[in-house]
């Protein structure tokens, strides 16, 4: 019998991840990356993920500070609770890295995405395409009388389900942002 | 503030000196000749010509290695910096705080595959902890003062900065290393709840053990002592990696020797027995862990790490601690002698008991008969003709004789030790031994190498010579590749697929041809007369020791195994060691 009043398997004292360990269970996690706006950053975060094997779901880079160089770099990935934290920990240790943002853990946070649509049709499909445009508040920014181009802010489930819709309408270009994302509240995360 | 105009190659020069580095490692070529030509005028900064940039960075992490130190090394564009993405590499996964400058084709050519050019900064960005392409003169100096900032600080590193031609050329501002500032300031001090925790976990284990790893000796010589001053006090046995050797002394009390793959019996075995493991600065390696579902199974594990990412990846842990080493020691002795410095001491010489149950084991026994001498004995009167020298250091190459040296030779200091351990690059030990010797000029320097890896970097022989450098190349020839021979014994039938050298070179010639001293040690009674022939020549000499050729390195975790089911030396069956599945690692 150990005398060790520290129970084996505890992670009361992890600096990282206070939650149950559920090796199997495959989580996907929306990352805010803080960067130097310096050339090849972008090349490190992506080297980072492919040089470790890890997924990229979706990525959003632009400067978002324009006097400092700031970047804001938006990642979701997948893994298990373990290879995220990794993911973390690994961005948290390129050297223009400033700080290393877990939206999905910490606390409430809203993401959207922008994308286009090219819908190509005539006669009641096209009428068909408008008025569902409407109902997803998609705004036309470009028609010739056998197209619409729309533009779609929402979720990427509110976006895949619009293209769901398109598809028999005539739906033949999507072009999509990828996710940004911020966290709710008056605070920056 | 007035900025001292120059131009970026008199930056490069005055940068160096302004970091208070005193020897670069490097070779010349077109896009670095204006740099050269500044080195060329001053008498601060000595440059040693290697004879290829491999060579080059390998020398810098040896002298980086054997001071503590960032060791610095000038190549030029193209094939100069791809050369060197192996020593980047190796510094990486070691790491080793090493700053290579690269040249590159002037600004304007970039892109336009112009005559040397390679994308450096494209090349280098996985192998180099940060690496910077320079486009201005006004930024150079600072970006150089940047990289060493960066290559010390946190967990060490390899940098690099390329600098194109037209930059070397132009004028600008000369920025002193004081105006540089930086964000990159990793956590150096560890989260005092959990080092409360560990403390008492301290107090209370009935069997714990101590793994040390090279972040004790990358943390600084304080750090050894606060290691040293930890074990002597709790009287907790202590195993260290192949990096950490050093850190605490062999001759101690409470030394284990080397753990891993071909750690030692009682090492390995206490690691996986114990109740409480305190792993400071070693990273739960796959050499160190073996089977990592069976890895240490009843013992809950602390980790004193500085890098983040290092906590939980192979291990998952129950008190991660992120922080410099030496800082959270001092934090963990202080607190721990507030509560009375205690131990369950009781039950901790039983466990000693059981070490020692281990020990009888004799894991390194080997017998020395017959005319032909075995490589264990060869370290063996090494290590007892030269132990006592005040200033030792020991390289390696990769390989067999690699892990003979640690099991054989004792390492009483950090520093003392140079070694490939992350990367395994055969070619290493030479040039390392090189960089040594230029830090330490009366020192004695010993690169213990086997045939196959010291010709991989056997051109540096010019280096030596030129230079002067009195680093003894002790070979330990058995004409094989000897750890690839060991596993195609154990996994491949036997079948010793291009595991040999069919035409190795007359070494004693070699070393002639170079102007250096060779000496041929094929008896074991030549063995103590042959050593002493080394230890007395004043300049760079080869030794040719011929051993058994069919030797294995035991004791072994076979891979895919755990800790407890280590295969010892003698009276193996090899045929049989390695289970299915066991075959597919490394």
């Amino acid at each position: 019998m150990s005398a060790l009043k520290i129970k084996k398997g505890t992670s009361k004292h992890s600096a990282y991840d206070l939650r149950d360990h559920h090796e199997e269970m495959i989580e996907r996690h929306t990352l805010a990356v803080m960067v130097d706006n310096e050339a090849g950053v972008l090349a490190r975060v992506i080297g980072l993920f492919s040089g470790r094997g890890y997924n990229i779901e979706s990525l959003t880079v632009a400067e978002v500070d324009h006097t400092g160089h700031r970047s804001r770099i938006t990642v979701v990935t997948t893994g298990t609770p373990s290879v995220i934290e990794q993911i973390k920990a690994q961005l948290g240790r390129i050297v223009p890295v400033h700080e290393v943002h877990d939206l999905t853990t910490e606390g409430p946070s809203v993401e959207r995405e922008l994308a286009l649509f090219k819908v190509s049709g005539k006669g009641d499909a096209r009428v068909e395409a408008l008025r569902l445009a409407d109902i997803f508040r998609a705004n036309v920014v470009d028609s010739t009388l056998d197209s619409f181009t729309f533009e779609v802010t929402g979720t990427s489930e509110k976006i895949d389900a619009f293209a769901d819709l398109m598809w028999p309408l005539g739906l033949t270009e999507i072009a999509r942002t990828g996710v940004v994302a911020l966290s709710r509240g008056e605070l920056a995360s | 503030m007035t900025q001292e105009q120059m131009t970026g190659a008199r930056m490069v020069v005055e940068a160096l000196k302004d970091q208070g580095v005193e020897v670069v490692f490097g070779y010349p070529g077109g896009a670095v000749l204006p740099i050269y030509d500044e080195i060329f005028q001053q008498n601060h900064i000595r440059h040693v010509l290697a004879r290829h940039e491999q060579g080059a960075v390998h020398a810098a992490e040896g002298y980086a290695r054997s001071t503590g130190k960032p060791g610095v090394c000038l190549v030029t564009s193209g094939p100069g910096a791809t050369n060197a993405v192996t020593g980047l590499t190796d510094a990486l996964m070691d790491s080793i705080p090493i700053v290579v400058l690269t040249g590159q084709v002037p600004t304007f050519m970039i892109g336009n595959d112009a005559f040397q050019e390679a994308d450096t900064v494209g090349i280098t960005r996985p192998c180099t902890k940060h690496n910077w392409l320079v486009k201005e003169t006004d930024k150079l100096s600072e970006t150089i003062h940047q990289a060493f900032h960066v290559a010390i600080t946190g967990r060490p590193g390899p940098v690099l900065v390329d600098i194109p031609k037209d930059v070397q050329f132009a004028n600008g501002g000369y920025t002193k290393p004081e105006d540089v500032t930086s964000h990159y300031a990793p956590q150096t001090k560890g989260d005092m709840e959990v080092i409360e925790a560990l403390v008492e976990a301290i107090e209370t284990a009935e069997r714990p053990i101590v793994y040390s790893g090279g972040g004790v000796i990358n943390s600084g010589v304080k750090a050894s002592q606060l290691l040293r001053q930890l074990v002597d006090m709790t009287g907790f046995p202590i195993t260290s990696t192949l990096m950490g050797l050093g850190a605490y002394p062999a001759s101690g009390k409470s030394w284990l020797g080397m753990l891993g793959m071909h750690g030692l019996y009682e090492a390995n075995l206490a690691m996986h027995d114990c109740d409480l493991m305190i792993n400071i600065g070693a990273r739960f390696d796959d050499r160190i862990t073996g089977r990592v579902q069976d890895f240490s199974p009843g013992s809950v594990k602390a980790h004193i790490d500085i890098d983040p990412s290092s906590i939980n990846k192979v291990i998952r842990v129950e008190l991660p601690i992120i922080g410099d080493v030496s800082v959270v020691l001092e934090d963990l002795l202080k607190v721990w002698k507030s509560r009375g410095a205690k131990t369950n001491s009781a039950a901790v010489q039983d466990w000693w008991t059981q070490i020692e149950e281990w020990r009888k084991v004799d894991c390194l026994k080997y017998t020395q008969k017959g005319k032909t001498i075995k490589p264990q004995h060869a370290l063996v009167r090494l290590e007892e003709l030269t132990k006592d020298h005040p200033d030792r250091y020991i390289c390696t190459e990769v390989g067999q004789h690699q892990m003979w040296a640690a099991q054989y030779l004792n390492f009483e200091d950090p520093n003392r030790w140079m070694t490939s351990g992350g990367l395994g690059t055969m070619g290493y030990g030479f040039p390392s031994s090189i960089g040594v010797q230029m830090a330490h000029p009366d020192g004695l320097v010993i690169n213990v190498a086997g045939e196959a890896s010291w010709l991989m970097n056997m051109q540096e022989m010019g280096t030596a010579v030129q230079f002067n450098l009195p680093v003894k190349q002790f070979i330990l020839n058995n004409e094989r590749l000897g750890m690839v021979r060991q596993w195609q014994e154990l996994l491949h039938g036997e079948r010793y697929s291009h595991s040999w050298s069919e035409a190795l070179p007359d070494f004693v010639k070699l070393a002639e041809a170079f102007g250096a001293k060779g000496i041929l040690i094929e008896h074991p009674d030549d063995l103590d007369e042959g050593i002493k022939e080394m230890l007395a020549y004043d300049g760079p000499v080869i030794v040719d020791c011929l051993v058994e050729k069919h030797e294995n390195c035991f004791p072994m975790i076979p891979s895919g195994e755990p800790h407890n089911s280590m295969i010892l030396g003698e009276n193996v069956d090899t045929q049989t060691a390695i289970k299915e599945g066991g075959g597919v690692l490394v």
